[in-house]
């Protein structure tokens, strides 16, 4: 994998592995890959995996069982919210983004719409 | 946490040129050290120095807790930036040669990391390609229980296949105990695996500290910041 935004490499990883979760490939409640694992696979320093799990655990998305390893909270409303706020972020940049371009609200919410309306027919 | 090496100090001349100028360093266990700089920025200088290849001309070299001398090599594993086999060997002798030689080389560690780069005992060393050189170079070196490894140069010249391979072989090597000392100017290519990087220019420390800690700073990867530092 390659980390091209300009922020910290456990941050990265933090997003990578929060998309996962919200998008189903990693379920509530499962087992993340090892520290090693993870750092061999992305080919990055495992202190770096290990603040990126930390992190998480902070955020109270996974939990550590001793010997166990890494898993994924079983709370699902807590998967929800993630998801939202993960939801909102891209929106407020989009807006931020489009309005920079000169759009006004209006303008923007026909070419959503009008976008959302051809992906559904494709 | 326990310092592995600490430098203080440390100046080096070659006759007028000065290619070290009061360097102050320290390297804690557990932690993957890149040294970055251009040619002649004095990395290698600083890595013989390290491996008891060169005396300093003034400060101070320890290596966990001991003056550089017959127990820091002991505890020391150095992986040179030019071929150091000799050409009438085979992988074999390579082996035996290491074994016979440091009394910390771990046999069963070999043969998995020979297997991981696809090498084979009979290979002769002529016949290998700059790459293959390379990984069996690293085998022999990771071999080692060492407490600090120092890896001059590891993935210069080699194909993207062989770079990927050394990468998984250092990450794999990573242990809480001992500390990786590796210079590079592919910093692309490596600054992730790195805990802490030293920025050299011409024999002294431009910039150093926790990788993580410069790309939050200064919103920048730790390439560019290489750039910005080497750079017109």
């Amino acid at each position: 994998m390659e980390f091209n935004e300009n922020l910290p490499i456990y941050i990265q990883i933090m997003n990578l592995l929060k998309s996962k979760i919200v998008s189903g490939e990693i379920n509530e409640g499962d087992k993340l890959p090892s520290v090693r694992e993870l750092s061999k696979q992305l080919k990055v320093n495992p202190n770096t995996i290990q603040r990126a799990y930390q992190e998480l655990e902070r955020e109270e998305l996974v939990f550590t069982q001793r010997g166990m390893g890494t898993f994924v909270t079983e709370d699902v409303e807590m998967i929800k919210k993630l998801k939202k706020d993960m939801a909102t972020n891209i929106v407020q940049e989009f807006l931020v983004k489009m309005k920079k371009l000169g759009f006004n609200s209006k303008e923007i919410t026909e070419i959503l719409s009008e976008w959302v309306e051809k992906e559904e027919r494709e | 946490m326990k310092n592995i090496v600490e430098i203080n100090g440390l100046t080096k001349n070659y006759f007028n040129k000065k290619a070290l100028k009061d360097i102050n360093l320290k390297i804690e266990e557990g932690k993957v050290v890149g040294i970055l700089g251009p040619n002649g920025s004095g990395k290698t200088t600083l890595i013989k120095i390290l491996t008891g290849l060169l005396r300093e001309t003034k400060g101070e070299v320890f290596i966990d807790g001991h003056r550089v001398g017959v127990y820091t090599k002991s505890i020391v594993s150095y992986l040179p930036d030019r071929n150091f086999l000799y050409n009438w060997m085979t992988i074999r002798d390579a082996f035996e040669f290491f074994k016979d030689f440091y009394q910390d080389f771990d046999e069963e560690k070999f043969k998995d990391l020979l297997d991981f780069m696809k090498l084979k005992m009979d290979m002769k060393i002529t016949t290998l390609s700059k790459g293959m050189h390379e990984k069996l170079n690293l085998s022999l070196v990771l071999s080692r229980n060492a407490k600090l490894y120092v890896l001059d140069e590891p993935i210069a010249g080699v194909d993207p296949v062989a770079r990927d391979q050394i990468l998984d072989a250092i990450i794999n090597n990573y242990n809480r105990n001992s500390s990786m000392l590796i210079t590079t100017h592919l910093v692309r290519d490596m600054e992730n695996i790195f805990d802490e990087v030293v920025f050299l220019k011409e024999g002294e420390i431009a910039l150093m500290g926790n990788a993580e800690a410069l790309r939050e700073e200064r919103g920048k990867h730790i390439d560019d910041i290489y750039k910005e530092i080497f750079g017109e």
